[in-house]
């Protein structure tokens, strides 16, 4: 009998759907994020974002510390960029309190900032090129990185969770010299820029892998409360710095960089001109930085009236914001309540993966810069 | 001097109070007429507030309507801030805003997670930060700050010992 060749059908060319799991323990992830793929074929058809692994319940603890106490659980939130948590937080109740911040206190306050969205920036570029393939720039990132952390080291004396700020000032001025010392980084940091952007902006493998990638449009990346660095590469020229100023911002110049098109290169570009943007803003906070106390007249019980408020800030990752409710009776607050850029920026994933390859999953989650410690609290 | 776009959702939503605290203007919406006075801060000219920043609970037990749900709004546009509070009563449940502003897709998920409040015409009603099978709702003010924890499983009769310890100390 001869033999013929049998045919299994669908067992070839099956077209169901495939569903895979990528993290919580994933390289790429930046930290413990869990998204659940369903592909068809290596296209990405949509995606689920599942989170709280890291959720610590900053929100309930902060309503049973006294207000002091809180600063140092902020700097745990966004891990990477512990200073911008401590100064929204600070502003935020200095409001309730309807207090004065020294003017030399508000123009360190801008300098760590700036250093820290720096920093932050560095790290971003670093993982997010690393994510796509490119590994020296993460090496050469992380140098400069370190020049700011030690910067850090010799204000206060940690390199990550600094507990930099208090409420209506700093915990101590800066060291003898140390105004120099960020002056000279300024130098060294300029060319620094240039050379990441000689390995990336014009690589021909970086622009395949980042131009019309996740496009959104600025409407829609506005209504889905897209923030930050992410909002501004769709063209929005929203900055919290520009459009309600907090800190010495009021008094310094600097541009606010906006993309066009909306995809992951654009975004790129407008992160890699805030840094220059940064800079520029840490010369002008150091060269005038002026004489002072450095601390405004604080109570001695921080006990704000009865009453609510909300504050933001642009921290590196968008509009960090603090809605706070004291209850007029209590040292603690009655209600703590963050808003997470990372957070709202997460919100998009789904919306910007959906029709794209596995890989460009990579990419977009480094994209929109995110910190698990923040998204989850 | 209370902005216009109050005054016009003052005509729009019958029942809406304001409050001023600190240069931050608050109103408040009955709980029924939610989605269209967002509609309205969104959509009226003098408001256009396409942001929806935030949007968030607090509890006020022993209030018959113990939640205050708040919208945080800001626009794009002319660079203005409003809060949007609705006050629900424990069981009561309000209507999503998620097709007025996409964002608050999430958001209301955290509503619902950490405070309990239903919101009709979610897409995606589901646990965000807390595991799928919690039990309770950990914002709430009658929630526990600590648990147990691993004393409970290894030493019941120290962990009564430490509990009861705890409660004369509150009541003193």
């Amino acid at each position: 009998m001869p033999v013929e060749p049998q045919t299994i059908h669908g067992a070839m060319f099956d077209t169901s759907e495939l569903v895979i799991n990528m993290g919580p323990q994933h390289p790429s992830t930046h930290g413990v994020l869990r998204v659940i793929l369903r592909l068809d074929g290596e296209k990405v058809v949509d995606a689920d974002v599942v989170m709280g692994y890291l959720h610590r319940g900053i929100e309930k603890l902060s309503e049973n510390r006294n207000w002091t106490q809180i600063i140092l659980l902020t700097d745990r939130m966004d891990y990477v960029a512990a200073a911008t948590s401590n100064l929204g937080y600070c502003e935020t109740v200095e409001k309730l309190l309807q207090l004065e911040v020294p003017r030399r206190a508000r123009y360190i306050r801008t300098i760590l900032c700036e250093l820290q969205r720096i920093a932050s920036h560095c790290l971003w570029v670093g993982t997010h090129a690393m994510d796509i393939g490119a590994m020296t720039v993460f090496l050469y990132a992380f140098r400069e990185r370190e020049l700011i952390l030690d910067l850090f080291e010799e204000f206060c004396g940690a390199r990550l969770t600094y507990n930099s700020m208090r409420i209506g000032g700093l915990p101590q001025d800066i060291p003898p010299g140390w105004d120099k010392k960020v002056l000279e980084f300024c130098k060294i940091m300029d060319g620094k820029i240039d050379e990441y952007e000689t390995l990336l902006t014009h690589n021909r493998i970086w622009l395949e892998r980042t131009k019309g990638i996740g496009v959104i449009g600025g409407p829609e990346a506005t209504a889905l409360g897209m923030c930050g660095p992410t909002l501004r590469g769709s063209g929005v020229a929203r900055d919290v710095r520009k459009d309600e100023p907090y800190a010495a911002y009021d008094e310094m110049e600097f541009d606010v960089p906006i993309g066009t098109a909306g995809d992951t290169y654009d975004r790129y570009l407008v992160r890699m001109e805030e840094f220059r943007q940064s800079l520029r803003i840490i010369r002008q906070a150091t060269e005038g930085l002026p004489e002072g106390p450095i601390v405004g007249k604080v109570p001695r019980l921080i006990k704000p009236a009865a009453g609510e408020t909300y504050h933001a800030i642009e921290s590196p990752k968008g509009e960090l914001g603090y809605f706070i409710v004291s209850d007029g009776k209590s040292t603690n607050p009655y209600r703590f309540r963050v808003r997470p850029p990372s957070f709202c920026n997460l919100q998009a994933l789904p919306r910007l993966v959906r029709g794209h390859l596995i890989a460009d999953v990579v990419a977009l989650i480094g994209s929109i810069d995110i910190v698990l410690g923040e998204v989850d609290r | 001097m209370v902005p216009a776009f109050i005054t016009s959702l003052q005509q729009a939503v019958p029942g809406t109070t304001l409050s001023l605290y600190l240069g931050d203007w608050t109103v408040i919406v009955p709980a029924s007429h939610v989605v269209e006075a967002a509609l309205h801060l969104r959509d009226a000219p003098e408001g256009a507030f396409d942001y929806c920043s935030d949007l968030t609970a607090t509890d006020w037990p022993p209030r018959a309507e113990r939640f205050d749900v708040i919208y945080c709004l800001y626009s794009t546009r002319h660079r203005h801030r409003v809060r949007m509070k609705v006050k629900v009563a424990a069981n009561q449940p309000l209507a999503s805003v998620t097709g007025v502003w996409t964002a608050a897709n999430w958001l209301e998920r955290e509503v619902y997670d950490m405070f309990g409040v239903e919101f009709t015409g979610h897409p995606d009603r589901r646990r965000i930060l807390m595991p799928d099978d919690w039990q309770g709702y950990p914002q709430r003010k009658d929630y526990p700050l600590e648990g147990p924890g691993e004393l409970l499983m290894e030493n019941p009769i120290d962990w009564l010992k430490l509990r009861q310890a705890r409660e004369e100390a509150d009541i003193e």
